[in-house]
């Protein structure tokens, strides 16, 4: 069995901070890390293949520096790293990202065998569309299944797999044939810390670097900003309000004193809001 | 590298791109609504894009039109409200494998709509169902598709003009696809109102007929296990909602929080940091990350109001803030605010409350 990750290297948006005068982003300094979402993917991929035999390849395009995500994957057991990088890829959105990382597929099927399933993350932590999944899934003709809670049923020598999918009000039992394209929801599980031997592995282990070239994507004008159909015309921060927010009077005041005055303000702007409260709520 | 919006002192050289629309692309017109009907419900973040998309038309002088997908029998009333809700034409296709939603038939079926109708703008919530169908569509299309917006309007060239939060939510970004139709966009639940239904109201319908047989279409829905209702946190519809952050100190002054929350009938939730914790379970979250609510109050105790936090409770008709530190950047969005411990105003809050809705129930009862 072959198994192929998609994971991408992100800012760690917790602490990327706006400059408070030119409204930029202060990139400095930020530490970069694999996407969260996509290591609840990478975990059920190395448990598929703990299980069943086979191969976890784990790819991502980025600056040369996604190295250090790729590694960290391989620390964590995956097989192989493939990383695909070339100053053309810049400035891709969705739409172009999912033809560059459906052709790296392509090729890394090419080169070790066609992958039985791919997986992606729920999102990303920066772009957090949700799209690249689903875009690589047409882009390589593949069926798709998002939003997974768990695989329940995975059956390598009919080609089938059953998993729980997050729908609106409950869950979906799907049922679909391998190949095909996941996307594991958050929580789902536990990435593993990783065996002494990994670690060991991955240090020796050169990671697979393409240039758009080596991974055979010829068509450039279907990459970075070129095969880019959005564009971003506009970036700027949030608007404040006209005003500050109305402060109750504090300064010698009781708990009491305070809260009567803050009810007074509550039914001042809302006016219809005691009576729907004594209707609605329990016990009134 | 993918991290597509530029800074604007990096200077976007692209956005001075002017719209050069290809000739054949200049006969799509019109603004979609995919009106997502599940389980004879249509979810409320599609009248919610009625209610933004009759805003877009009014402004283009085009038709606004719902396109509704469902078993046969099925699509009645989201066709009737498509149109109490401000719709011109409501598309509807029937068809026993389009009664519950999965990818494969129903990225067939939009697409085959897209390319005969030819809108010009489509529109989908962001749920699980709009974002999974949005990026196969888009993709069969070749167009450009805007993520979780928070906000839509047109340019004066008639453009679609998506806003979103970009950089973890630190910042908005506003994308177009001025040269690509249709333009695709998701648009989150509750960043925008449900518009008021006019009963009665009518359009135009157009039925559309597709062939889809059963055996062509490989993944198979085995069952549905509905979620339970206990405990299930309604946050993003609810009239009130009480919450609390890291000012609350610990897990068990959380309980002040839903002590408050008992007395008023509100939802209770949280900033992410107390998810993070355990302290409160994930589909408690309130933000950009978790849910965004549009609650008539919204109380915020100990919540400094992270940019991340606020777009998600922007959209509440009176905020009130509780917190220590009077330069919170909550109070920038609050319209009450109280600078004190919440911990000691949450359970006076309570009690006030208690006092007087009691009163008033008695006061109500006796009229
Ligand atoms: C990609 C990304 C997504 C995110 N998504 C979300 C999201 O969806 N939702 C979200 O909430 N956050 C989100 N965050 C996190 C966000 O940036 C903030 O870190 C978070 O909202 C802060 O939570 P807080 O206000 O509870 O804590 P803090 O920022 O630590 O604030 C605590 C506040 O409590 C006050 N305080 C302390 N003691 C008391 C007291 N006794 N009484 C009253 N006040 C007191 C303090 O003055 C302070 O203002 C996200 C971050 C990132 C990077
Ligand atoms: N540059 C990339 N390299 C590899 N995988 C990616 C890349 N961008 C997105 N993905 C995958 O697509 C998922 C969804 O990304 P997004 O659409 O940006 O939210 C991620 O969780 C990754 O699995």
């Amino acid at each position: 069995m072959h198994i192929v990750v998609c994971v991408k290297q992100v800012p760690d948006s917790g602490q990327i901070r706006v400059h408070p005068v030119t409204n930029t982003i202060m990139r400095q300094g930020v530490p970069t890390i694999i996407n969260p979402y996509d290591l609840f993917s990478l975990e059920e991929a190395l448990r598929l293949r703990d299980k069943h035999g086979g191969e976890v390849t784990v790819v991502t395009m980025g600056p040369p520096m996604a190295d250090q995500a790729l590694r960290k994957c391989l620390t964590f057991g995956a097989d192989r790293a493939v990383l695909l990088t070339d100053r053309f890829f810049a400035g891709s959105d969705t739409l172009a990202t999912s033809y560059a990382l459906g052709q790296l597929i392509e090729k890394v099927s090419a080169t070790w065998g066609a992958p039985d399933i791919i997986f992606c993350g729920k999102q990303t932590i920066d772009g957090d569309t949700a799209q690249v999944g689903p875009g690589i899934a047409k882009r390589l003709n593949l069926l798709q299944l998002t939003y997974v809670q768990k695989i329940e049923d995975f059956d390598f020598d009919k080609k089938e797999i059953t998993v729980h999918r997050r729908a609106e009000g409950g869950i979906q039992v799907l049922k679909t044939k391998l190949p095909c394209l996941v996307t594991m929801l958050e929580g789902t599980n536990e990435m593993r810390r990783g065996t002494m031997a990994d670690a060991l592995r991955a240090a020796r282990a050169g990671i697979i670097t393409w240039s758009a070239a080596d991974a055979g994507i010829t068509n450039l004008a279907l990459c970075g900003l070129k095969g880019s159909p959005t564009i971003v015309k506009k970036v700027f921060a949030p608007p404040a309000r006209a005003e500050k927010a109305f402060q109750i009077e504090v300064a010698d005041k009781s708990y009491e004193d305070i809260c009567d005055a803050l009810l007074g303000e509550v039914y001042k702007r809302q006016p219809a809001l005691e009576q729907d409260m004594v209707k609605m709520a329990p016990g009134y | 590298m993918v991290e597509k919006p530029k800074a604007p002192a990096a200077g976007n050289s692209r956005a001075n791109t002017k719209k050069e629309l290809p000739e054949h692309l200049k006969a799509y017109k019109h603004i979609w609504v995919m009106l997502e009907l599940e389980r004879g419900v249509v979810h409320p973040v599609s009248w919610e894009l009625m209610g933004e998309g009759r805003k877009l038309a009014d402004k283009l002088k085009v038709d606004l039109c719902g396109v509704v997908l469902g078993a046969p029998g099925t699509t009645d009333g989201a066709v009737a409200d498509c149109f109490g809700y401000g719709g011109d034409v409501c598309y509807v296709v029937e068809h026993p494998s389009l009664s519950d939603y999965r990818n494969e038939p129903y990225t067939k079926v939009m697409t085959e709509l897209v390319n005969k109708y030819q809108p010009e703008t489509l529109l989908l919530g962001a749920t699980n169902l709009g974002r999974d169908l949005a990026g196969s569509v888009a993709t069969t299309l070749l167009t450009g598709l805007t993520a979780d917006c928070t906000e839509l309007d047109v340019d004066a060239e008639g453009s679609l003009a998506a806003t979103r939060p970009t950089f973890g939510g630190s910042l908005l970004c506003t994308i177009f696809t001025l040269n690509y139709r249709p333009q695709m966009a998701t648009m989150r639940p509750r960043v925008a109102s449900v518009p008021l239904l006019t009963p009665g109201r009518t359009g135009r319908v157009i039925r559309h007929d597709v062939s889809l047989p059963e055996e062509d279409i490989i993944t198979k829905i085995l069952a549905f296990l509905p979620d339970g209702t206990t405990n299930k946190s309604n946050l993003a519809y609810a009239d009130i909602v009480v919450s609390g952050g890291l000012g609350m100190q610990n897990a068990d002054n959380y309980q002040l929080v839903r002590d408050l929350a008992g007395v008023l009938g509100a939802e209770w939730g949280g900033s992410r940091p107390l998810v993070q914790k355990g302290w409160i379970p994930t589909d408690r979250q309130i933000g950009q990350t978790g849910k965004t609510i549009r609650p008539r109050l919204y109380i915020a105790a100990g919540i400094s109001g992270a940019i991340q936090h606020r777009v998600g409770v922007e959209g509440a008709d009176l905020i009130v803030a509780i917190n220590t530190d009077k330069n919170a950047p909550i109070f920038d969005f609050a319209h009450v605010g109280i600078v004190a411990d919440a911990t000691k105003v949450l359970p006076a809050l309570t009690e006030t409350f208690r006092k007087r809705l009691a009163l008033a129930a008695t006061r109500s009862a006796a009229e």
